[in-house]
């Protein structure tokens, strides 16, 4: 392996440290009106088997067409990951028999991916960024979903899902802790949603990753891998890898060894089982599906749906600390989303961008993540709040009064401007009354003035005091300076 | 008027468009043929009632003057076709009493040209077989008797030994069918037919039940060149539903049938000229290349070098996508279930009794040949042969030859069981002349060129450039014009 991990990513085991080597498999739902082969809708839930066409049942005679949306959001996809797009791939038929699979096979790419390798730009920390490997991106069909619990002797088949478009990502294994597997899938997601190809929702099972966790000691070849299967949140994944690394360091240090199996991850036991070892592995007998012609295109079709690519994060990222000159972070944090990233650029427009990301970020975003909302439902328009960023940078209200305005907007709506004329919110710029409000506090406070001679720090003291009286509305500047002088410190 | 089942599809046609005829006294003599042939087995589901609702709406589109190309003509459809609302069974026990909500394009594209359907013909199970035998209903029987030995009963050839022997004995007039190695050319030679292959992609699949995907292809056999060429033509077409199938002009192939076959160049391959070949095959072959001769073509000896290993290979590649294909009949949605104490139980059972003895066979073989560790050394083998055989015809058409000519099958007709009880190989030579063909791509034709000392059909084959089926039917017509007119049997099967 070319990289090793930073001391600090090391696990620590009773023989001493030890590395844990990720790479992952995602499946990822493409957004696309119908399935991959065939007319039928590829819409989420619905009646069981309300959206199944003849061939999706696998009916007699039945030919899969190839859905050329799906053909466009892969390779659009791949263009996201700064991968080698090939214009030729094959489809193949992966052989198995299961009820939720009515063809008894599924279509996916084995040999020649529609997209081989490319790689993401990987935000660990504020301060870590790491490069993962694409391995490659190839298209496939999803398989049915079986229900045992509907009936004590039958098992139900829904296929609603049968046939819908997956791009199965595969990475390298390039990443070292369950950190870093948490932010490549969350970077990863935050790709496929730029693009639209994917709506990266865990829970719907639009997005779903199967995590390849090995161990070693630093320095050492790769070990042997065991595969967890489903992991369906990004939460459960850093579990997943954290228990899985631990039960293989376990095992190699009372000097077992492993086993390279596939293993299912229980969240509610926190541990992850066996679910078939290598040799009880499928002889999936793939072999090019002869009812689909080689998928081909040429370049300019690729160039074409390159220069339709919306801005992509770590492009819009860049250009947020150029243009704004935010911070590497903040520019980070802004571009998670793309419709968080709009909203500031919105707030932001004609204002100070530094003041406009601090209110996105820390009013904001603390609020919405506190009500588990999101951006597009936000109560306060990204209107709403340049006007509050207006506001302030205007010395009509002070940060503090700011905050309440933010409030009133998220509560009651209204226009920050109105609302701050009609409830009397403004600061008192006026000198003549916020001098009045000093002399009031520096007659009242004889030994105060005293001790704020001999240490200039008290002056703090005077402020939040003039602020009292004022009920927050004194500008704090102009207080500042006034008792400054007053004062003589 | 005499018997209407003894006119061509092109007499009929015309008798219909000059009102000499109805196509319900049309439809109404095949349906009576029909139920008088039952001893030959031919047909899997008889639909007279569906075929007379046809046959009126045609007698009043023809009134209209509103009439179809195809308008009123009764055709028999290959149980392999799926049709809307009537029981499609490709023969096997697996599918019961499947019945589709859904209509083949090549049989849609009949019937929107007016066809009146009959029925569904006999084959052998999801058409694995060369003489009908592996039928789960049961085998059909040829028309045709081998002279001196009346008992004898003689096989229509397969997979499509139902429309053979449907079309030979006059109960439709004319049959669609398919052809995956040989089954609409092996059979058609069997009965003095005409057969047609048309270039993979002319006609669309879908709906028709898979076998082999790659090699799979629909055709006509009729009694005729040109009623086969009527027929390809509503036959044929692209179908957006159907990704091989091939966006290309379909012309009219009626037009080729007499055309002049001066200066065509054709090739006769010297590999063909197998070990023990009959002298009677040879002299056939022979024959027919003077035929063609006389009418003002240029023979030419050519070389298709692997032409041997087209066999072996066909029997890698057809099972291995036979084996994949029929995955999907398995229990759980549709045909045949049998009951399980789990659900890898109910598949073990459901296709032990659904599928006959051929079709496991297939299925072991082509599960074999893809399986880890044996994948390259067959089928990726079987694949470059493949493409060394496509090859070998480029080479002889680029060299300027226009269609090349050979025997249909190796022999006449056999009787019921004499072949393949032993040795299933024995059974799967009848294939030899045919598969390349199916291998390449390439469009085919078998034409009858007499009758052996048997008494049996002798059947001459015509292979093609892609999608150059015009040349075939003006080729196969100069053999018809010269060769000994088939008279086909007396009916001698028919009850009361």
């Amino acid at each position: 392996m070319a990289t090793q991990a930073a001391p600090t990513k090391f696990i620590k085991g009773a023989t001493g440290d030890w590395e844990v080597v990720i790479g992952m498999e995602i499946h990822a739902q493409v957004t696309s009106n119908a399935k991959l082969f065939s007319g039928a809708s590829a819409e989420f839930g619905g009646a069981p088997n309300d959206h199944v066409s003849l061939v999706d049942a696998a009916m007699p005679g039945m030919l899969p067409v190839i859905n050329e949306e799906c053909v466009k959001q892969a390779i659009r996809t791949g263009l996201g990951l700064e991968a080698k797009i090939n214009l030729r791939s094959v489809f193949d038929r992966k052989n198995y028999f299961y009820p939720d699979l009515p063809q008894g096979y599924q279509i996916s790419q084995y040999k020649y991916p529609i997209v081989g390798e490319g790689e993401v730009i990987v935000d660990v920390s504020p301060t870590e960024r790491i490069m993962v490997g694409i391995e490659r991106l190839h298209l496939e069909q999803d398989a049915g979903k079986s229900l045992h619990d509907l009936s004590a002797t039958e098992s139900h088949v829904d296929l609603n899902r049968s046939g819908v478009a997956l791009m199965e990502i595969v990475s390298k294994p390039d990443m070292r802790s369950a950190e870093e597997a948490r932010a490549y899938v969350s970077k990863l997601r935050t790709i496929l949603r730029y693009i639209g190809s994917c709506d990266g929702n865990m829970e719907q099972g639009s997005l779903r990753a199967d995590v390849n966790v090995s161990v070693r000691k630093p320095g050492d070849p790769l070990g042997t891998r065991c595969e967890i299967k489903n992991v369906n949140s990004i939460r459960f994944i850093g579990q997943a890898i954290e228990v899985e690394a631990r039960r293989q360091i376990g095992i190699l240090e009372d000097g077992g060894s492993i086993e390279q199996e596939t293993r299912l991850f229980d969240p509610s036991k926190g541990e992850t089982r066996s679910m078939r070892s290598k040799e009880e592995a499928h002889d999936y007998r793939y072999f090019p599906d002869p009812d689909l012609l080689p998928l081909e295109f040429d370049q300019p079709y690729v160039d074409a749906l390159k220069a339709q690519l919306p801005e992509l994060p770590d492009a819009k990222r860049a250009r947020f600390i150029e243009q704004y000159g935010l911070p590497p972070y903040d520019a980070g944090v802004l571009v998670m989303e793309r419709a968080a990233a709009d909203y500031f650029e919105e707030t932001a427009k004609g204002r100070d961008a530094k003041l406009a990301a601090n209110w996105v970020i820390n009013e904001l975003f603390g609020r919405l993540n506190k009500e588990g909302l999101d951006v597009a439902s936000s109560p306060v328009s990204s209107k709403a709040l340049g006007a509050i960023v207006d506001l302030i940078s205007q010395s009509v209200i002070s940060g503090k009064i700011a905050k309440d305005l933010f409030e009133i907007v998220w509560t009651e709506g209204g226009d920050p401007k109105e609302i701050v004329e009609a409830r009397g919110m403004k600061q008192v710029t006026d000198t003549g009354a916020i001098e009045a409000a000093v002399d009031a506090v520096i007659a009242a406070n004889p030994d105060k003035v005293d001790q704020a001679k001999a240490k200039p720090t008290m002056l703090g003291w005077f402020v939040g005091q003039v602020m009292k009286q004022t009920g927050g509305k004194a500008n704090p500047q102009a207080v500042n300076e006034l008792l400054k002088h007053k004062l003589g410190v | 008027m005499s018997d209407p089942t003894h006119l061509s599809l092109a007499e009929a046609r015309d008798a219909l468009k000059s009102k000499k005829l109805s196509a319900v006294e049309l439809t109404q003599a095949h349906i009576g043929a029909i139920e008088k042939s039952r001893a030959l087995n031919c047909f899997i589901t008889e639909t007279p009632e569906l075929a007379l609702a046809q046959a009126r709406e045609s007698d009043a589109r023809i009134a209209r003057g509103e009439a179809r190309p195809l308008e009123g003509l009764p055709l028999g459809i290959k149980d392999l076709y799926c049709t809307k609302g009537v029981r499609t069974t490709a023969a096997s026990r697996i599918l019961d009493d499947f019945t589709p909500t859904y209509e083949s394009t090549v049989s849609a594209n009949l019937l929107g040209d007016g066809a009146v359907t009959l029925g569904k013909l006999n084959l052998d199970e999801f058409a694995m077989g060369s003489s009908n035998e592996t039928s789960a209903f049961g085998p059909v029987v040829s028309p045709w008797r081998r002279a001196g030995d009346p008992d004898a009963k003689i096989v229509p050839g397969g997979s499509s030994g139902g429309s053979s022997a449907a079309v030979a004995a006059h109960l439709c007039l004319g049959a669609t069918a398919t052809d995956t190695g040989g089954s609409i050319r092996q059979p058609a030679a069997f009965t003095g037919a005409v057969g047609v292959k048309p270039t993979y992609g002319r006609c669309s699949r879908w709906g028709i039940v898979a076998f082999a995907s790659s090699l799979d292809q629909a055709g006509p056999i009729t009694r005729t060149v040109r009623d086969a060429a009527i027929m390809l033509k509503s036959m044929a077409g692209h179908d957006p539903k159907d990704t091989t199938s091939v966006d290309a002009l379909v012309p009219d192939y009626e037009a080729a049938v007499g055309a002049s076959v001066k200066g065509r160049r054709i090739g006769v391959p010297k590999e063909y000229r197998i070990d023990g070949m009959s002298a009677e095959i040879a002299a056939l072959w022979d024959r027919g290349a003077a035929w063609l001769k006389d009418a003002g073509a240029e023979i030419v000896e050519i070389s298709l070098p692997h032409t041997r290993y087209a066999l072996p290979t066909y029997y890698i590649i057809a099972p291995a996508e036979a084996s994949s294909n029929l995955a999907r009949y398995d229990g759980v949605r549709y045909g045949r279930r049998e009951q399980g104490r789990d659900v890898i139980d109910m598949y073990e059972k459901t296709r032990a009794a659904g599928f006959g003895p051929e079709v496991r066979r297939r299925i072991m073989i082509g599960t074999y040949v893809l399986s880890a560790g044996y994948y390259d050394a067959y089928y990726v083998r079987a694949q470059k042969v493949r493409s060394l055989i496509k090859r070998d015809f480029d080479e002889a058409f680029a060299s300027g030859v226009d269609a090349v000519l050979t025997p249909a099958t190796p022999s006449t007709a056999f009787a019921q069981g004499e072949k393949g009880a032993a040795d299933p190989v024995e059974m799967y030579l009848n294939d030899v002349f045919t598969v390349t063909v199916n291998m390449a791509g390439l469009p085919g034709v078998a034409v009858p060129g007499g009758l052996a000392a048997n008494g049996l059909p002798l059947s001459l084959q015509l292979i093609g450039k892609p999608f150059d089926e015009e040349t075939l039917f003006s080729l196969a017509a100069a053999i018809e014009a010269a060769a000994p007119k088939i008279e086909f049997p007396q009916p001698w099967w028919r009850e009361g």
